[in-house]
């Protein structure tokens, strides 16, 4: 059955990339897309396809996380790439890139070989590995990005940390123009955020706890934005969490640098209000920060400053977070809730529905394009990779422990009931989530 | 200290009992005194009168928790607190056990939690615990079946240092509505003045707050501060500061910070920020000086302020641990739901 | 619920006036007495005695306050617990007659814990106990030595006594639970 065509009927099709918003059927076949048009008027196959009714439903490209934590090797207790890609999948999300600090982190062609060989047999979904920008992640010395390149990379990143040598982001954002891949860069100037377990400002102080000031984050964003100049290299800045990125952002684009940024869900949805009583669920870098940086943040993604939401998925094994707030590791575990969070803000009326579904499918491929092996993906373009993803806009789910495929059940949303739910994910033409199934 | 009625025919009853009820009292721990109503400080205020009398006896003992159990954990180093709640707890009969947790013990992979339920499993009534990290208490309060009483935490809070400085105000200064207090030191790391700030302004209370600007929160002004913390006035001259103060309370100075790069020199610091004979002119006529204790001789206050009669730092003492008793009788006495 | 006086102010006054002259009676004068009202309404009760006694024989025997909170043996049965207050004997009560005053003897409870407080404060030469109102209902061995009025009451009513100094009036009432009463 798995290679069977699939009809999804009497759906509403939205795919940013064609500018597409109505209600159409869609057939997939062989992997790919195969034909959409008007309801009812597929073209018939030799073999009868597998029907999904769609109706009330939303059908659109299967959604491109530009960076989760799937943490194998080595963390296999807090995820690993089969619950991680199930989790996505339960998501909606069809293409993961899964960032490199893992153990051995992804900076030798070996270790990126495992994943892709453990994604192939293990994964239910895409999995497209983000190598080192140093080698060990140390900073120091950069990896063999070229190499890396070969082996299946799409960007390179020290995510977790960031590259503080800024002769060595020089010559990363140099180097990889080579391979025309961007660097992803985790900014925090870390003089300045050591120690630190939350957002600086009134909550912290309340709390006592140490804060991290937005300016830690924006300082290394400028710096970076500066040497993408200068080299000309590309440069994609994550989980930008700040009023003051997003404009670092914008004119960075309006001088016509090569920058590109993504945002997550949880900096899009909540503040630093959300540690109040310690909550370590909320504990997450770059921090939660102000209603202030949220509005910039939206203000961001309805400009096109900011190109991606990505959910910065970073799953932790109980014993991480069930502790002193200020001995917690950071992250949240966001691939399932990221739809649900989302279609807050466009039940709020913050957000259009069309532009939530754009910054997951068409945004981030473009941030990820001019790869010719990742091309067609994020859109519903005939022949383009069968990847859809279809979700009940007004489903209502709970999120609770049990509720969720990932291992890490760390979000700070746990007891939020949220509206949004995928009912389907379909990869490569085969359904690989399906609500209700087991 | 209010003098003793001594009573010639009849006096009205209610200058010497109070009238309050303990249903005021909303709290099964004590872990910060943001959330404490001035009826609960008062009631606290009230008992901690009738503990002191049990102090004054000879044999300073009421049986009122005999068969309940009070652990104190302490994560970091403490001598006063630690005793201040033992004796307290002595004072009213209940068993005490201490356990001495090294501060080294605090890292990754020893979990507070395993501890936590070892302690639970010794059947305790009240938790006392000192812990380096914000917050600590609070995973606490979620995890064990006990009354959990925060005797500091991190940079976060000390509700009883709060509650007997504020006891000791009110003794020497009849209320504290309308008082103004200054505290002076390094207020961005002090769990004594966030308690105090709370504690001060919810009795109406004005708080200035006066240190060297890199020990000064930026997020304390109101207009930064976003109704996450009392309106406090937070002024950098000390001259200024204790202008016309009811109290003058100096906070201890780590002698890491100048280390850390947060003061040029300690002898800076004393230059303008110890509490002299000076500065303190500029105070009210009998303003009170205090400090949480441990001084550091010659650093916060000078040696004449300190052994001075404006200072109160002794009686600070000895009336925490009526208060204590005070708290942990409110915590371990009532029903248990 | 039903209320009914059961004693007046002239009453309350005859009653005290009766307890103060068997006091002295009792102990041969006013010497080394030194009367102990419980908290509360003990304590008004207490000074109004010393009054009587000064009027009769001219010499007022020393007052105090008693709080016996922390020595009660229902603290963990009680949703709300007692406040505690000042306990307040402007005397070392070592070697002295105590009289303990309270309003209402009931089940005996308040005077055990008020006699372990008062011993934890000295030895006192004797201790004898007297009351506005004995209601009945002993939970314990103890009895008082000077009875202003014995009222027998059912244990579902409730004796209360208002005293000027607290209540603003002077009155015994007994409350009666009464469901649906004209």
């Amino acid at each position: 059955m798995s290679n069977n065509p699939i009809l999804i009927t009497g759906g509403r099709l939205i795919d940013p990339a064609q500018k597409l918003d109505k209600k159409m059927d869609l057939l997939l076949k062989d992997g790919h897309v195969f034909w959409l048009g008007e309801e009812g008027k597929a073209p018939s196959l030799p073999e009868a396809p597998t029907i999904l009714t769609a109706r009330g439903k939303v059908v659109c490209p299967g959604f491109i996380d530009l960076h989760c934590h799937l943490r194998e090797p080595g963390f296999e207790e807090k995820e690993t790439i089969a619950t991680g890609t199930r989790a996505g999948a339960r998501g909606g999300f069809t293409t993961l890139c899964c960032m490199p600090n893992t153990n051995p982190p992804l900076d030798s062609r070996a270790v990126v070989d495992y994943v892709i060989q453990k994604a192939r047999s293990e994964g239910v979904i895409r999995v497209l590995p983000i190598g080192c920008i140093s080698q060990g992640r140390r900073g120091e010395g950069l990896a063999e990005m070229g190499e890396l390149a070969e082996a299946g990379v799409v960007g390179y990143s020290d995510d977790g940390a960031p590259v503080s040598n800024a002769r060595l982001m020089r010559h990363a954002l140099e180097y990889s123009r080579g391979w025309k891949l961007p660097v992803i860069s985790h900014c925090e100037e870390i003089s300045l955020t050591e120690g630190g377990q939350m957002n600086e400002g009134a909550v912290a102080t309340r709390l006592g706890l140490k804060g991290m000031p937005a300016e830690a984050e924006e300082c290394m964003a400028a710096r970076d934005i500066a040497l993408a100049r200068l080299t000309g290299g590309r440069l994609h800045l994550a989980h930008i969490s700040s009023a003051g990125s997003v404009e670092l952002v914008r004119r960075a684009k309006e001088k016509g640098i090569s920058v590109t940024a993504e945002v997550t869900p949880h900096h899009l949805t909540l503040t630093e209000e959300k540690v109040m009583g310690y909550d370590t669920n909320a504990k997450v870098n770059p921090p939660l920060r102000t209603r202030t940086d949220i509005a910039a943040l939206l203000q961001g993604l309805r400009e096109g400053v900011i190109d991606a939401i990505a959910t910065d998925h970073a799953p932790h094994a109980a014993v991480d977070k069930m502790c002193e707030f200020g001995l917690a590791a950071f992250g949240i575990s966001g691939l399932e809730t990221a739809l649900g969070s989302l279609m807050t803000l466009v039940n709020q009326g913050e957000l259009e529905l069309g532009l939530v579904i754009a910054r997951l499918t068409s945004g981030p491929a473009g941030v990820l394009g001019g790869i010719p092996m990742k091309s067609g993906l994020g859109t519903l373009k005939v022949g383009s990779p069968a990847d859809v993803t279809i979700f009940d806009p007004k489903g209502e789910w709970l999120v609770s422990e049990a509720s969720l495929i990932s291992k890490g059940k760390n979000t700070p949303l746990l007891g939020t009931k949220l509206k949004g739910k995928v009912i389907a994910t379909i990869f490569g033409g085969r359904v690989v989530y399906k609500e209700g199934a087991p | 200290m209010r003098p003793m009625v001594q009573r010639e025919g009849a006096p009205p009853l209610s200058e010497t009992i109070p009238e309050i009820s303990t249903s005021v009292w909303k709290h099964n721990h004590i872990l910060d005194l943001d959330d404490f109503t001035r009826e609960e400080i008062e009631l606290i205020f009230v008992i901690t009168d009738g503990m002191k009398e049990i102090l004054s006896r000879e044999i300073k003992r009421a049986p009122t928790l005999r068969g309940k159990t009070v652990v104190t954990i302490f994560f970091e180093p403490s001598t006063r607190t630690r005793a201040s709640f033992e004796l307290a707890a002595r004072a009213l009969t209940a068993d005490v056990l201490n356990i001495t947790a090294s501060t080294s013990s605090i890292v990754k992979g020893e979990s507070l939690l395993d501890t936590l339920r070892t302690i639970q499993a010794l059947g305790a009534d009240v938790l006392v615990m000192r812990h380096s990290q914000s917050g600590a208490p609070y995973l606490a309060a979620r995890q064990v079946n006990m009354s959990v009483v925060n005797a500091g935490d991190g940079a976060h809070a000390h509700p009883s240092q709060a509650l007997l400085d504020m006891y000791t105000m009110r003794s020497r200064l009849g209320h504290l509505e309308g008082r103004k207090v200054v505290i002076i030191g390094d207020i961005l790391h002090s769990r004594v003045a966030r308690s105090n700030i709370w504690g001060l302004s919810t009795m109406g209370a004005e708080v200035v707050v006066c240190g060297p600007p890199t020990l000064l929160p930026l997020y304390m002004n109101e207009d930064r501060a976003g109704g996450q913390l009392p309106r406090v006035t937070v002024e950098s001259n000390a001259d200024k500061a204790v202008e016309g103060a009811d109290v003058v309370m100096a906070l201890r100075l780590q002698l890491e910070r100048q280390e850390k790069g947060l003061l040029p020199a300690v002898r800076e610091y004393v230059r303008y920020y110890q509490i002299t004979q000076e500065r303190l002119a500029r105070a009210k006529p009998g303003a009170l000086v205090m400090h949480p204790g441990p001084v550091n001789e010659g650093i916060e206050v000078s040696p004449e302020v300190s052994h001075g009669a404006n200072s109160v730092i002794e009686e600070q003492v000895t009336n925490g641990v009526a208060v204590r008793m005070a708290l942990l009788y409110l915590l371990a006495g009532g029903k248990k739901h | 619920m039903s209320e009914k006086v059961i004693a007046t102010a002239d009453d309350i006054r005859r009653a005290l006036t009766r307890v103060a002259h068997e006091i002295l009676e009792r102990n041969r004068g006013a010497d080394n007495l030194v009367l102990v009202g419980m908290l509360t309404r003990g304590a008004p009760l207490a000074q109004r005695l010393a009054d009587i006694i000064a009027s009769l024989e001219n010499i007022r025997p020393q007052v105090g306050n008693l709080d016996i909170g922390l020595y009660r043996d229902d603290l963990s049965l009680r949703d709300t617990q007692p406040v505690i207050h000042r306990t307040d004997i402007p005397t070392d009560i070592s070697d002295k007659k105590v009289i303990l005053v309270d309003d209402v003897l009931f089940t005996g409870r308040s005077i055990r814990a008020a006699m372990d407080a008062l011993i934890d404060l000295g030895r006192p030469q004797l201790v004898q106990l007297a009351v506005l109102v004995d209601r009945g209902h002993r939970e314990l061995p103890i009895r008082a030595d000077y009875i202003g009025k014995n009222i027998p009451t059912a244990l579902s009513e409730q004796i209360e006594v208002r005293l000027k100094e607290i209540d603003g009036k002077d009155e015994v009432v007994i409350i009666t639970e009464g469901r649906g009463q004209a």
